[in-house]
């Protein structure tokens, strides 16, 4: 089985629509939106969500206001500020809670509760290139790193089962907690950039940590004729960091339209040129080396 | 006045924002960073940098002479950031939270605490003589990114206006960007992808109770559900800017917008007039 992660470091380069449009290039493959804090592949695939699961992701101090005396300790103790005192009473901010407990261990009249938190929701759905596991992050929760592997791994559980030999992932931006765990044990990352000056310092931030990782990592141009030069300087960068550059797309207002008509961009026209661009780059990325290779998963 | 500029979705103009209003401005501003796992302001106001300062975040360090193995450090943390295996005691900085834990409870003493940079922030002046900058940078294969966003935050200036830009998303990371400032700038694209991500940034905002308005960017690129989401949730629509080629060219050369067009520098000040507007009548609301 392989896993091919879509990441960009910069946010809206076209992670998702490409993600999208390779799927339906795929004859068979198992789709996971690892983008849990804003998904949008759901968008284009309208998935039928045949299984809805809670995410339980952490437990959160509420303090017990019949047993607590006022000493304070968990104030004093609370690294996140999340204890504050009003009126005489200790309360926590949820928005401020870090969740580590360390007020409800050592609270010493055992006055603070702390119950699991539902932090969101993941799903198992049939989608019309195959079957998706996504997920709904609650609002302002923390733990998308978990729920991120949480899905990844659900998703490969079920492509085991149904012998399905790709995994395609669509990543979160950024590079911390959640792209990391978008990434571990992949066979190849994809790096979606743009031209401009922060599609470059983004896509090197993202290289750098797939080189951390020691996960193979190709990368694509969206939009490359908006700036010739900085096309040119993101080859040159490829080349002395060894990322394969895999392919460029024309700017091309297809990648809205098949969005509004909830399409992906080759079945919203085929013919295109940011189709055929689309399906060169799947070429190449299904013919790399690192794509040739099983991963033990 | 503290201004946060935040998106659902990555990518909709949130850079593009802080930088073009910074730079409009006709008073002092400060500038904050706190995309700091992709900071890329800079690129847009090319801020002369003076000091650099490491963020660090405690992790614990064990004195083996003292540990007598009774596991209470490993049955505290939530997050198996420290564990007792056989006769030692092995740690995992990477999850650690840094939440003392470990070094509170342990009756032997032995659990005391050492420093790990998380990443740096800087701080300089913009391009203009009135405005301060600061950004922060999360070292690659870091998680713990609000410690830094509340590194970059200590530099707001309380007496005078600043803008924050904000990661994308709606967790941790964007709640730490966007925590007691005064308003926030939704900024969004007339697309589908572009409404879905704003639903939830809105939903957020009023969670937070801050008040808030949108930017409607790339402004005749898609469809209208935007515009008639704004309407239906009351949502004021403070700035459209237009879908163009030419901005697109300027921003991707890391030009300011404004540079192209003295009209959107005249929008971008208003911008801000009716931002304070909103606020007072806000904050002056029953």
């Amino acid at each position: 089985m392989k896993e091919l992660v879509i990441l960009s470091g910069k946010g809206g380069t076209g992670k998702t629509s490409l993600t999208a449009a390779f799927a339906g290039l795929a004859p068979s493959l198992m789709l996971c939106d690892a983008d849990v804090d804003a998904a949008d592949l759901h968008l284009i695939m309208s998935p039928d969500i045949q299984q809805t699961h809670d995410f339980v992701g952490g437990n959160e101090a509420v303090i017990n206001q019949d047993l607590c005396t006022g000493c304070g300790t968990c104030k004093e103790l609370c690294r996140f500020d999340a204890v504050s005192e009003s009126d005489e009473k200790f309360v926590v901010d949820a928005l401020n809670c870090e969740g580590c407990g360390v007020c409800v261990d050592l609270c010493p009249e055992n006055a603070i509760d702390f119950p699991q938190k539902t932090c969101g929701q993941w799903f198992v759905s049939a989608t019309r290139f195959g079957p998706m596991v996504h997920a709904r992050l609650g609002i302002a929760e923390e733990n998308s790193g978990r729920l991120v592997t949480l899905v990844r791994e659900q998703a490969r559980k079920r492509a085991r089962e149904q012998h399905i030999e790709l995994i395609l992932t669509d990543g979160p931006p950024g590079i911390g907690c959640p792209v990391i765990a978008s990434m571990g044990q992949a066979s190849a990352v994809l790096i979606v950039t743009e031209p401009t000056v922060s599609g470059i310092h983004d896509m090197k931030r993202v290289g750098e940590l797939a080189a951390h990782f020691k996960i193979p990592a190709m990368v694509c141009i969206n939009k490359y004729d908006l700036n010739l030069d900085q096309t040119r300087s993101i080859e040159k960068i490829a080349k002395e960091k060894n990322i394969a550059l895999v392919g460029q797309i024309p700017f091309d207002p297809a990648f809205t339209q098949a969005m509004i008509q909830c399409k992906t961009l080759v079945e919203n026209d085929e013919t295109s040129r940011a189709s055929q661009a689309v399906r060169d780059i799947w070429h190449a990325v299904m013919a790399s080396p690192a794509m040739k290779i099983e991963r033990l998963m | 006045m503290i201004i946060s500029i935040a998106s659902g979705k990555g990518g909709t103009g949130k850079t593009t924002v802080a930088a073009n209003l910074a730079a409009s401005l006709d008073q002092a501003v400060t500038v904050l960073d706190c995309d700091v796992e992709e900071p890329n302001l800079h690129l847009f106001l090319h801020p002369k940098i003076h000091t650099r300062e490491n963020v660090v975040a405690p992790i614990p360090r064990v004195d083996m002479e003292k540990c007598t193995l009774c596991k209470r450090c490993m049955e505290i943390c939530r997050f198996n950031a420290i564990a007792v295996a056989g006769k030692t005691v092995v740690t995992f900085p990477e999850l650690c939270h840094s939440c003392g834990g470990c070094s509170a409870i342990c009756p032997e003493g032995a659990v005391t605490e050492m420093e790990r940079v998380l990443g740096i922030v800087e701080t300089g002046t913009g391009p203009v003589p009135d405005m301060g900058f600061a950004q922060g940078l999360l070292d690659v294969g870091q998680v713990m990114v609000p410690p830094v966003i509340r590194k970059v935050k200590s530099h707001i200036d309380t007496q005078g206006i600043t803008l924050i830009d904000a990661p994308p998303g709606t967790s941790c990371p964007v709640i730490a960007a966007m925590k007691d400032t005064d308003f926030v700038i939704l900024v969004t694209e007339p697309t589908p992808f572009g409404l879905n991500d704003l639903k939830l940034a809105v939903e957020t905002v009023r969670m937070m109770d801050i008040p808030h308005g949108l930017i409607i960017n790339r402004a005749g690129m898609g469809d209208d559900a935007v515009y008639a989401y704004a309407k239906e949730q009351h949502l004021p629509v403070l700035l459209e800017i237009p879908f163009d080629r030419k901005i697109a060219e300027a921003y991707s050369r890391g030009d300011l917008i404004i540079s192209r067009s003295n009209d959107l520098k005249e929008k971008f000040q208003t911008l801000y007039h009716d931002i304070c507007r909103l606020v007072d009548a806000q904050r002056c609301a029953p």
